[in-house]
């Protein structure tokens, strides 16, 4: 491993080890969403104008909007007004005062996946005291992309230093009147990543939301815009595949990504965010609305998710195919065990000529689990010789949980080529008491089978991260069989 | 004392009894074949003793290694090197035969205290004992048993063994579905990891086995009991007169 890598890793370390950050924030705003909430939050962040009339405009149109209830998911009125909207940090009062007020699930969790206890403490919200420079490390980095003109940054930086930037891309492919969550994301966000490679640069480096300084706290309305110009390439990777704990419910985010002409786009997700306790109590909501623009011709964005953790998952990191030639990619993996519920999938809308899309979608139910997948596939009349090829399979464990398909096709362009394939399959006693029988104990042989059921995805996703999303799975399908 | 001590032994399913009072003792170096008729309970013998939970215990005792073996979990007995080849080998897709016989083999050695082998010496291993079946070593890389012939997934079955080296094999119909060259292939593997250390027991319905796998003891089950015992030529006297006679022993019993 060269220096670099070294040193990046090093960071890549730190940064996650001390990822939530504890900082009271004297001046919380009250619960409670109203214009004069969203002109303090874009005030708080010395907002521009244009930042200002954006969030308000979406807010506007926000009020005239329904939440959506067509997914197959269920779930207790949100009150949208008990919510505080402006990053307010958890106070100690609201957090745990030591491990020993945890979970004892979560705590039995983080021992499985080898968590560091400094770490526990910090994953799992309690109130500690850390202190930790990162600004040297951090600095490097910086410079090194710098230097190669890739802007990388928390997005509240970007809007200050990359104004115009933020104004040509923010909004063009999740416009703020998009659906609810989007609306509602697009008026209060609290922060993000922004990332910008010019053209014909490749990334060197994987970036990773565990590498971006001042983005300590992004909080529930995360935003993340991503723009490749022509002939660039970057890999992102988002998440942590330790299971995080936060006390806000509901998160609504929004990822924007921009794929000009010859450029391609890898965006890697591992999501692990609180499911709730085993009896389904707790856990986050998580609404979020991913997608991709494939503008340039031989453009390409594939998504890659692995979604293990939220009680409540609706997600469809979707592509449009504007470019001719453009390709688009969705491989996912969906887990829900206990009383999780998961509706997630991808959209494909192909407009240009000769775009292909291809998706590979596993679903995993245990417990009482609901696991749907719902994906669209849209062929223009402008889509000539338009291809997509679809693949949706769902594994059950034990006979409580469900798993449901939705997909939707729709073909315009009599020269295009669809194909659809699904399957479902339960993991068989046999197939554990083989494993057994060879000396492979029951939690390692669903893992095993597991990973075996979710291989194609896992080989999608950069090698470290598969190694950590086999184990995660592992550890959230404990108990869930014999 | 004997490898395994079989007394008195009562198992059924469902409520069904198939195990009537099974006696067998088994030393280390032995080869014991089990025969029978179908449903004389020969395979629920071989499921038993491996620790498949659809059948239950009703009665009798196992002692393997000096160890009360019913109270052994079945990855434990796997670790305490009992091995089984399946009848019916499953299949799991998408996992590599590889990574699934060294996911094995380092559980295996963790039980006996000994640390993981490493990549390099494990594929020094696989290669050698896949000599000994004459495996193509392209099944390395593919799902385990996944759209393997019936012949190679009983190939494989053996491959396993060689690289797991138990102390008692146990080959549940081993030779059911095999042509007469995969047969002795077969075979060939297995009488090379004959050893003074190892015992097997062969479960077979067919003599023909026993031509290739020639063991020191058979014994014929027939309703969940061992009706008859003696040495490699009581096969071929069952060749000869099949499995009704046997049945007649019993009936008038």
């Amino acid at each position: 491993m060269s220096t670099s890598a070294n040193t990046i890793e090093t960071f890549a370390n730190q940064e996650y080890k001390w990822g939530f950050v504890t900082e009271i924030d004297a001046d919380t705003v009250p619960p409670g969403l109203n214009e004069d909430v969203i002109r303090l939050i874009s005030k708080k962040k010395n907002e521009p104008q244009f930042m200002l009339d954006w969030r308000l405009k979406a807010y506007r149109h926000w009020l005239t909007m329904q939440e959506p209830t067509w997914a197959n998911i269920h779930y207790p009125p949100i009150d949208y007004q008990a919510i505080s909207y402006y990053a307010a940090p958890k106070t100690n009062i609201d957090r745990p005062k030591s491990l020993d007020d945890v979970d004892p699930e979560l705590l039995r969790t983080y021992e499985k996946l080898g968590i560091p206890l400094q770490e526990r403490e910090l994953l799992a919200g309690v109130a500690v005291d850390a202190v930790f420079d990162s600004v040297s490390v951090a600095t490097t980095f910086k410079e090194k992309l710098g230097e190669m003109g890739i802007i990388f940054g928390s997005f509240s930086e970007a809007v200050q230093e990359h104004p115009d930037l933020i104004k040509k891309y923010l909004g063009t492919v999740v416009p703020s009147s998009d659906n609810f969550f989007a609306a509602l994301n697009s008026a209060v966000f609290s922060d993000g990543s922004f990332c910008y490679v010019p053209k014909g640069v490749r990334c060197p480096m994987e970036l990773s939301t565990y590498f971006r300084i001042n983005a300590k706290n992004t909080g529930q309305f995360e935003r993340t815009l991503i723009v490749a110009d022509e002939g660039a390439y970057v890999s992102y990777l988002e998440g942590c595949t330790a299971p995080m704990r936060d006390t806000n419910q509901l998160h609504a985010a929004v990822v924007e990504l921009v794929a000009l002409d010859n450029a391609q786009i890898k965006y890697s997700t591992v999501q692990n965010w609180y499911p709730g306790d085993k009896q389904g109590r707790g856990g986050i909501y998580n609404f979020v609305t991913k997608r991709g623009a494939c503008r340039g011709v031989n453009s390409k964005i594939s998504w890659t998710q692995v979604e293990t953790g939220s009680a409540i998952t609706w997600k469809y990191p979707s592509c449009l195919l504007i470019g001719d030639n453009s390709v688009g990619e969705f491989y996912s993996v969906a887990l829900t065990n206990h009383y999780q519920q998961a509706d997630t999938g991808t959209k494909m809308i192909h407009i240009g000529k000769n775009t292909t899309s291809t998706i590979v979608s596993k679903g995993i139910s245990a417990g009482h689990g609901q696991n749907t997948y719902r994906g669209a596939v849209k062929i223009l009349k402008s889509a000539s010789h338009a291809r997509n090829y679809s693949q949706c399979d769902s594994m059950l464990l034990g006979d409580k949980c469900g798993a449901h398909t939705f997909p939707y096709l729709e073909v315009k362009n009599t020269s295009s080529q669809v194909e659809h394939e699904a399957s479902t399959s339960k993991i068989g006693e046999d197939q554990i008491f083989y494993c057994r029988q060879r000396g492979i104990s029951t939690e390692d042989a669903v893992s095993m089978i597991v990973h075996g059921f979710c291989k194609e995805v896992f080989r999608e996703l950069p090698m470290e991260f598969a190694v950590e999303a086999q184990k995660l799975l592992g550890v959230s399908l404990e108990g869930s069989v014999g | 004392m004997s490898l395994l001590e079989i007394k008195n032994l009562h198992a059924s399913v469902a409520g069904r009894e198939i195990l009537k009072g099974i006696d067998l003792s088994i030393d280390a170096g032995e080869v014991h074949a089990i025969m029978g008729p179908n449903g004389s309970g020969k395979s629920t013998l071989a499921q038993v003793l491996s620790g498949r939970d659809l059948y239950q215990v009703t009665a009798g005792e196992v002692v393997y290694n000096g160890k009360d073996l019913l109270e052994m979990s079945p990855e434990d007995r796997a670790r305490e090197g009992i091995f089984m080849a399946f009848q019916y080998p499953v299949e799991i897709p998408g996992v590599s035969n590889l990574y699934f016989l060294k996911a094995a083999l380092n559980a295996i050695r963790k039980h006996q205290g000994l640390s993981d082998l490493d990549a390099m010496d494990f594929l020094a291993l696989v290669k050698e004992r896949m000599a000994l079946m004459e495996m193509d070593q392209s099944l390395l890389n593919r799902a385990v048993n996944t759209g393997f012939s019936g012949g190679e997934k009983k190939r494989n079955e053996i491959f396993q063994m060689a690289v797991l080296e138990p102390k008692l094999a146990i080959l549940d119909e081993t030779d059911s579905g095999l042509d007469i060259d995969a047969l002795k292939i077969v075979a060939n593997g297995v009488n090379a990891l004959r050893s003074p250390a190892r015992a097997m027991i062969v479960v077979t319905h067919y003599q023909r086995l026993l031509n290739y796998i020639v063991p020191d003891f058979v014994h014929v089950l027939a309703e969940g009991r061992i009706v008859k015992s003696g040495g490699k030529e009581l096969a071929l006297e069952l060749e000869e007169s099949g499995y009704v006679g046997i049945e007649e022993v019993v009936a008038s019993a």
